[in-house]
């Protein structure tokens, strides 16, 4: 995730706009220039709702050099209320616990650090809700 | 009259325990809970900094106050434990909230009392008609060095608070600062952990500041603590702010509600203002509220406010500070508790 794109990724990633095709309904996250679905290119801007159920997980043992610290963790496919799908970390919680079907909410969280002295990049991650 | 249209909180769900961090350093539990009354504090993730409990909150504040996150003209965070040196957080804050790009943003800063900071010009920026609205935010993820005795109540947590003109859900009646130059408590550029002075931050630095600014604020409006019906002060420990709001006539009941400090350990510049919002969550209309802060260094801030009829409306909009408190938690170890808050060293 150099800053460039993580930059142009933030409307997505901080506040969860997706795209809604006019012609469909369908909502892709993050937004497409041209429906996955119908191809239709009339699309308009949503924000999702900051929650979902979780559709299949797993749980990272051996993860990337910058997760390191975090592991083990979940990570899970959530589909919101709008029927868009994003893959996300599950946390405050026992990664085990993480399963198809538990209700989560969406929270802004830390995702990663460009390194020692670079940015810090932000996002969504899920959160069980009990 | 300007005031609070809005207000939200946000407290990690991790806790410590005051018996595991005595059993790390060999010191007696039982002690420290009768000393300083606690009993845990929150802990935050590796993926919880000031910025991301400043969104949580913030958004809870949007939600109560229900109005269009592009109204908001200016954004201040109070915090010291701000991630970057250089870059404010009100920046990215801003952006997860919907909020700008036509706003005024900045970070303030003054240990404990950013918090109350940022409110007072956020307050000051709407009574003067310069914005629309304005949001006010304090929060901190703040350490405490190992086997000093703020590692038993430096926590993470903060609060958000929304002030405008009109559909108010508290009146601000009065505001009042004091400030004089006391060296109780300090970091130096570089340093990672602050140093404070022992029994100096005590009388002449919290006390001094606490009873200072609350008599004053209480002589410019003619009230009396028995017109109160709360009051929060800075919670360092669950012993200053009880002896600080008897000193000045308050009593038990007045104070237990916004006293969040015993499980939520000291917020730093989310102290005082999370003590606010858990008073918000439960006050009824035409209560007085009287808030006020501490910041070592040193100063204190000090607003009384007045529930309108509309406070009981939004408070089950949004969760209450209580149900963060008492809700679903995660117990860490000493080991993990290191581990979250980085004071171990692994190879790169
Ligand atoms: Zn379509």
């Amino acid at each position: 995730m150099p800053s460039p794109r993580y930059t142009r990724e933030i409307p997505s990633r901080y506040r969860l706009e997706a795209g809604r095709c006019k012609g469909c309904d369908k909502v892709a996250y993050p937004a497409r220039r041209v429906c996955p679905s119908c191809r239709g290119k009339e699309i308009q801007m949503v924000n999702l709702t900051p929650k979902g159920k979780v559709v299949t997980s797993t749980v990272i043992h051996v993860p990337p050099d910058d997760f390191l610290m975090e592991a083990p963790y979940a990570m899970a496919i959530v589909e919101t209320p709008e029927g868009a799908r994003l893959m996300t970390q599950v946390v405050d919680c026992e990664p085990s616990t993480v399963l198809p079907g538990m209700d989560v909410s969406l929270e802004f969280r830390l995702i990663r650090k460009e390194g020692k002295g670079g940015i810090l990049c932000y996002g969504h991650k899920a959160v069980p809700v009990f | 009259m300007a005031g609070l249209v809005g207000y939200g909180a946000y407290v990690p769900r991790k806790r410590i325990r005051t018996e595991e961090i005595a059993r790390q350093w060999g010191k007696n539990p039982e002690t420290i809970k009768r000393g300083l009354l606690l009993q845990e504090k929150s802990v935050p993730g590796f993926d919880e900094d000031t910025i991301t409990i400043s969104v949580a909150a913030g958004r809870a504040a949007l939600t109560r106050a229900g109005i269009d996150p592009q109204k908001v003209g200016a954004l201040y965070i109070g915090s010291e434990s701000h991630p970057y040196a250089v870059k404010p957080s009100g920046t990215v804050t801003a952006e997860a909230l919907g909020i700008g790009p036509e706003v005024h943003i900045a970070d303030f800063e003054f240990a404990c009392k950013a918090g109350t900071e940022a409110m007072f010009v956020a307050l000051g920026l709407v009574e003067a008609g310069r914005v629309e609205y304005a949001m006010g935010i304090g929060a901190d993820t703040s350490q405490g060095a190992p086997d000093d005795a703020l590692e038993f109540s430096a926590s993470a947590g903060g609060a958000a608070f929304i002030f405008g003109a009109d559909d108010l859900i508290a009146e601000v009646i009065e505001a009042y600062s004091y400030t004089s130059d006391t060296p109780d408590f300090w970091r130096r550029e570089g340093e990672f952990y602050p140093r404070h002075g022992g029994r100096f931050t005590g009388e002449p630095a919290y006390f001094k500041h606490v009873l200072a600014a609350s008599r004053g604020i209480l002589e410019k409006t003619g009230l009396k603590a028995e017109d109160f019906a709360y009051a929060v002060f800075h919670m360092p420990n669950g012993k200053f702010p009880m002896s600080a709001g008897k000193q000045l006539g308050f009593k038990i009941e007045q104070l237990e509600t916004g006293w969040v400090v015993p499980t939520m350990g000291n917020t730093y510049s989310g102290s005082s203002p999370t003590g606010l919002a858990a008073i918000l969550d439960v006050a009824k209309p035409n209560d007085l509220i009287l808030i006020t802060s501490f910041g070592s260094g040193a100063g204190s801030d000090s607003f009384v406010l007045k529930a309108t009829k509309r406070l009981p409306k939004v408070q089950g909009l949004a969760p209450t500070v209580r149900s963060m408190l008492d809700g679903p938690r995660h117990y860490v170890t000493y080991g993990e508790y290191a581990k979250f808050r980085e004071k171990m060293i692994v190879n790169e």
